[in-house]
C-alpha cells in the first residue's frame, strides 16, 4: 500500500470533509426544525391531521434514501410543468437535490423519535400539568416537549450517525464529499484500499467524535437518571 | 397513468434479484452475528478484541464506503493473489457475490450487537440449570439459551431487517442488475425517472411491509405466555 498518493492529494478529503459537514448539518438542522411541530401534530387524533404525516413518515422510512434521491434529482426533470417553473435552477443542482432529499429522510425518521417520546410521557405529569391549569399549548411548551427530548436523545444520536453515513450517497450524484473524494482518487490512481480506507478513516473520526460529543450531552441532560 | 413502457418484466427480474440478496446476505449476517456475539461473551480475550473491533469499525463507516472498498478492492487483491496460484486470466469479481458478502459483512457486526444483547437478557440461572442437569455445553446452547433468546432478538432483528433491505439498494452503484439499476435503464431509455423509481420505491413499501407484517406474527408467536403489566 501507498499512502504518500493520499498524502499529497488530502485537500481534496478536506474539501470532501466540508462538503460532507454542510451536507449533514444542514439536512438535520432542518429536518429536526420541521419534525417537532410536525411530531406534535401526529399525535393527534384527527385522523385528517395524523393520516399525512403518517404516510410522509411511512413513504421516507419504508424506501431507500437511493432511491428518494433519485426520483428527486432524476425524476424531476420528468415533468415539464417543474421544468418551466422557477424551481428548476434548484432541481437541476444535484448538491440541493441531496441536500432535499436528505432533508425529507431525516425530517421523516426525528418525527416518528419524537413522536414516540412524546406518547412514552408519564401519564401523571400530563395531569399534574392538567391539574395546574395548564393550557395546551403550555402543557407541550412546558411538561411534555422538554421531557421528551431528553427521552429521544439516545435515539436521536443514532439517527444523527445514520445521516453522517447516509450522506456518503451524495457522491453517487457527482457531489464532492468523502466518499466522492475517495472515489476521484481511486479513478485517478487506481488505489483502491488507499482511497477507501482513508474515506472510511475520516467518517471513523467524525463519528467518534460524535457519539463522544453526545455522551457529554447525554450526561448533563439525562442527570436525573445518573445512578450515582 | 403508470405505463412501463414494457420494462415492466425487467423492473421484475431485477425485484427478484433484490431479494435473493436480501436473503443470501441475511443468512451470512445470521451467521457472523451469532459468532461475533459468542465470541463478544467470551473469556478469551484475542476472540472479544476482534469481535469488538470488528462491530465498531464497521458501525463507524458507511455502508456505500465498504462496498466499494471491497469491491474495487477486492477486485485488486484478487488480481495479485490470482498470479501467485498460477492463474493468470484477469478475474472480474461477480458484483453479486461482492454485494452479498459486503452488505452481509456489514449487517454481522449490526447483528451481533442485537444477538449480544438478546443473549445477556436470558436469566443466568437457567443455563446454571442445564449445566445442572449435566447437559453439555452445546447442549444449553440449542435448548436453553437459543429458544429463549430469539424473543429478545426479535425487534432489533426486524430492524436490522428493514435496514438490510434498503442497503440493497446499493448494490446497483457497483453494477449489480438489482430493481434500482433496472429502473435506471429503463429510465434512460423513455425518460421517465421518475415513474420508474417511483414504482421501485413503492415495491421497497411493499417488501417492507410485508416484513413488518411477519415479523409482528413472529413477535407474537414468541411471545406467548409472557405476561405484560396491564394499564
Amino acid at each position: 500500500m501507498n499512502f504518500s498518493i493520499i498524502a499529497d492529494n488530502i485537500g481534496i478529503y478536506f474539501f470532501g470533509l466540508k462538503n460532507t459537514l454542510i451536507l449533514v448539518s444542514v439536512s438535520l438542522s432542518i429536518g429536526l426544525v420541521f419534525a417537532v411541530p410536525l411530531a406534535v401534530l401526529r399525535t393527534s387524533k384527527n385522523i385528517l391531521i395524523s393520516g399525512p404525516i403518517n404516510a410522509y413518515t411511512y413513504f421516507f422510512r419504508g424506501t431507500p434514501l437511493l432511491v428518494q434521491m433519485f426520483l428527486i434529482y432524476y425524476g424531476m426533470g420528468q415533468f415539464e410543468a417543474i421544468k418551466a417553473s422557477i424551481l428548476w435552477p434548484f432541481f437541476r443542482e444535484a448538491y440541493f437535490c441531496a441536500l432535499f432529499a436528505f432533508t425529507l429522510n431525516t425530517c421523516a425518521y426525528t418525527i416518528e423519535i419524537i413522536r414516540g417520546a412524546i406518547e412514552n410521557t408519564p401519564h401523571g405529569e400530563v395531569e399534574a400539568a392538567k391539574a395546574a391549569g395548564m393550557s395546551l399549548y403550555l402543557r407541550f411548551t412546558r411538561i411534555i416537549l422538554p421531557s421528551a427530548f431528553r427521552r429521544a436523545l439516545p435515539t436521536y444520536g443514532n439517527e444523527i450517525i445514520f445521516m453522517l453515513h447516509g450522506s456518503s450517497l451524495a457522491s453517487v450524484i457527482t457531489i464532492i464529499d468523502i466518499t466522492g473524494a475517495a472515489r476521484i482518487i481511486n479513478s485517478r490512481y487506481y488505489t483502491p484500499y488507499e482511497a477507501f480506507i482513508t474515506a472510511g478513516a475520516f467518517y471513523l473520526t467524525i463519528t467518534f467524535i460524535l457519539v463522544w460529543l453526545l455522551k457529554k450531552l447525554e450526561y448533563r441532560w439525562l442527570a436525573h437518571l445518573r445512578r450515582e | 397513468m403508470l405505463s412501463l413502457q414494457g420494462y415492466g418484466p425487467s423492473i421484475l427480474q431485477g425485484t427478484l434479484l433484490t431479494i435473493e440478496l436480501c436473503l443470501a446476505s441475511l443468512a451470512i449476517s445470521m451467521v457472523l452475528g451469532i459468532t461475533t456475539a459468542l465470541a463478544k461473551l467470551s473469556r478469551v480475550r484475542a476472540a472479544h478484541f476482534i469481535a469488538n473491533a470488528y462491530t465498531t469499525i464497521i458501525r463507524g463507516i458507511p455502508d456505500l464506503v465498504l462496498m466499494l472498498l471491497l469491491f474495487y478492492g477486492g477486485q485488486v487483491f484478487i488480481n495479485q493473489v490470482g498470479p501467485m496460484l498460477g492463474y493468470d486470466d484477469y478475474i472480474d469479481i461477480n458484483p453479486f457475490m461482492a454485494g452479498v458478502s459486503t452488505i452481509g459483512f456489514i449487517f454481522g457486526a449490526y447483528m451481533a450487537e442485537t444477538f449480544r444483547g438478546a443473549i445477556l437478557a436470558v436469566p443466568g440461572g437457567q443455563m446454571e440449570a442445564g449445566y445442572a442437569y449435566g447437559m453439555t455445553r452445546f447442549q444449553v446452547f440449542i435448548r436453553i439459551l437459543m429458544p429463549q433468546m430469539v424473543r429478545h432478538a426479535i425487534p432489533g432483528f426486524g430492524n436490522n431487517w428493514l435496514v438490510l433491505m434498503k442497503t440493497t439498494a446499493l448494490v446497483s452503484i457497483i453494477g449489480l442488475k438489482d430493481m434500482v439499476r433496472m429502473a435506471g435503464l429503463a429510465a434512460g431509455a423513455t425518460r421517465m425517472p421518475f415513474t420508474f423509481y417511483l414504482v421501485v420505491a413503492l415495491i421497497y413499501l411493499i417488501l417492507t411491509s410485508i416484513s413488518i407484517l411477519i415479523l409482528n406474527r413472529l413477535n407474537k408467536r414468541y411471545s406467548v405466555g409472557i405476561l405484560r403489566g396491564e394499564s
